[in-house]
């Protein structure tokens, strides 16, 4: 994670509460924006996922589910939203087989489950969310990136009501 | 009509001769060939590059098996989504490529109407309309189907697939892989009540395997001891009942609420054999039939794309060499008794 970006830290009481935080974010990304999700297995990466897919209004009948057996999955929205999953991976070379080019430098909205694995090959000033079981329910939400856009996000949640 | 057909939507390069939609002749899956040999030994240590490397070789063994030439091949199908894109190509431009050069016509297949219709490839198989369950690692959906062609959604999953939801189970409780398999093996010897693992969307034919997930995830982190080798066999039994509790029950309901009493279970999770027992044990008890494909034709092949192809192929349907390949092609949109492929 960068050091001297912006970053700020959350705690989430329910999936909803991580959708919500999700669609936040969002209405503040746009086309060419990358977010790194990390975090282990059921911390909340696809229902975050969720939430950012309605904030860039992608139809409530896409259902957005996990991509972890198809490795990408697509979404129209008010950008396209490539939704990519990089579990299954051994490392950034099997990513080439993905196009992932056109995927990073196009268009859309990128949002990378298990970032971490391909961290030596994401463009520099990605959105960072970093999520952590707490319990059952509750979730640690990290966002970090550079102070326009992580900035712009920390308004918008507090505006929300969040941190 | 004598169908070669291609797949390669996923993790799997596969080719297959079939006879007139229901006699395999051949069904080769790169995977489970020595794909190198036919190239001199050469071993690529790049992954990403698979399906490419095995296209060749593997229809060339799909003819081998056949005891076929490539002269004798009166049609072509493949698989044109949903999928990878990257993928898909690598499948679609083979066989454009053939129905060019031999002059053969050639149809693209929806990879997820090819497991449904696996079942015309088992000697037992249903008349239509019927009931289908498609659950894999990737899809978990209930359709009824009234045709080839004619499908709608009944139910579909929220967010992780039943497939997923086994093999990040396993990851979880650091057990091997494929998990779905590892899971199965020891469930045998375990006590399904054991733990009660959350069933959830009790109200409607949707899945949803998070919660699920995130459950186990809580089991193991509530723990104040680490969990023994002698615990496993309980924890998952009782983890696979709370998945196939759900499939089950809502399929057999989907059933029931569309007014057929035949039910088809495909995909790589219809291998899992505490799932057929089921099936087979709750279907009878209501009255409905169950129709599950042998294992060999659960997991991804390209003959179920063959079956496809030939009911398409013989009724004098073509494409065009500039068929595109589709990441997302749903085989129905919710609510609507659409035809699709059109």
């Amino acid at each position: 994670m960068r050091e001297n970006g912006f970053s700020l830290c959350l705690i989430s009481k329910s999936a909803e509460e991580t959708r919500e935080i999700g669609r936040i974010i969002g209405e503040q990304l746009g086309a060419g924006d990358i977010l790194a999700l990390t975090g282990e297995l059921g911390s909340g990466k696809t229902c975050i996922t969720q939430g950012v897919a309605r904030g860039i209004q992608v139809p409530d009948e896409y259902g957005i589910t996990s991509p972890t057996f198809t490795l990408i999955n697509e979404y129209p929205g008010r950008v396209m939203l490539y939704h990519m999953d990089m579990y299954r991976l051994t490392g950034p070379e099997d990513l080439a087989d993905m196009g992932y080019e056109d995927y990073f430098y196009g268009d859309g909205l990128v949002v990378i489950e298990w970032a971490e694995k391909i961290s030596d090959i994401l463009p520099a000033d990605n959105l960072y969310v970093s999520m952590r079981y707490l319990d059952e329910s509750s979730r640690e939400i990290r966002i970090a990136g550079d102070s326009g856009k992580a900035g712009k996000i920390s308004a918008a949640l507090k505006a929300g009501g969040f941190c | 009509m004598l169908v070669l057909a291609i797949e390669s939507s996923c993790d799997e390069t596969a080719a297959s001769v079939v006879r007139d939609g229901r006699l395999i002749l051949s069904s080769v899956i790169a995977s489970q060939i020595d794909v190198h040999s036919r190239y001199g030994g050469v071993v690529p240590e790049i992954a990403s590059r698979k399906h490419m490397e095995a296209i060749v070789p593997v229809i060339l063994q799909a003819l081998d098996d056949a005891r076929v030439s490539l002269d004798d091949i009166e049609g072509v199908a493949v698989t044109r989504g949903p999928g990878l894109v990257g993928s898909l190509l690598v499948g679609l431009q083979a066989a454009k490529s053939l129905a060019f050069a031999r002059e053969l016509p050639f149809v693209g297949v929806n990879h997820l109407e090819g497991h449904v219709a696996s079942i015309f490839l088992h000697e037992r198989h249903p008349d239509f309309p019927f009931v289908a369950l498609v659950v894999s690692g990737g899809h978990t959906n209930i359709y009824r189907v009234s045709d080839f062609g004619s499908f709608k959604t009944l139910g579909q999953t929220r967010d992780d697939a039943a497939g997923e939801a086994f093999d990040k189970a396993a990851k979880l409780l650091d057990i091997g892989y494929p998990g779905g398999v590892v899971i199965d093996r020891l469930a045998k010897n375990g006590d399904t009540g054991k733990i009660p693992f959350p069933r959830s969307m009790k109200n409607s034919l949707d899945f949803s395997f998070s919660g699920l997930k995130t459950s186990l995830l809580s089991y193991t982190k509530k723990r104040t001891t680490p969990i023994e080798q002698n615990e496993i066999p309980d924890i998952v039994a009782s983890y696979q009942e709370a998945i196939v509790d759900v499939l089950v029950g809502k399929t057999l309901r989907a059933a029931e609420i569309s007014g057929t009493a035949r039910v088809v279970v495909v995909g790589g999770v219809a291998a899992n054999s505490r799932l057929r027992y089921r099936f087979h044990d709750d279907a009878a008890k209501k009255g409905i039939e169950v129709f599950i494909p042998p294992i060999s034709l659960c997991t991804d092949n390209a003959a179920m794309i063959a079956v496809v192809g030939d009911h398409r192929l013989s009724r004098g349907e073509r494409d065009g060499f500039d068929l595109n390949a589709l990441s997302r092609w749903p085989l129905a949109f919710r609510q609507e008794d659409e035809k699709f492929g059109s």
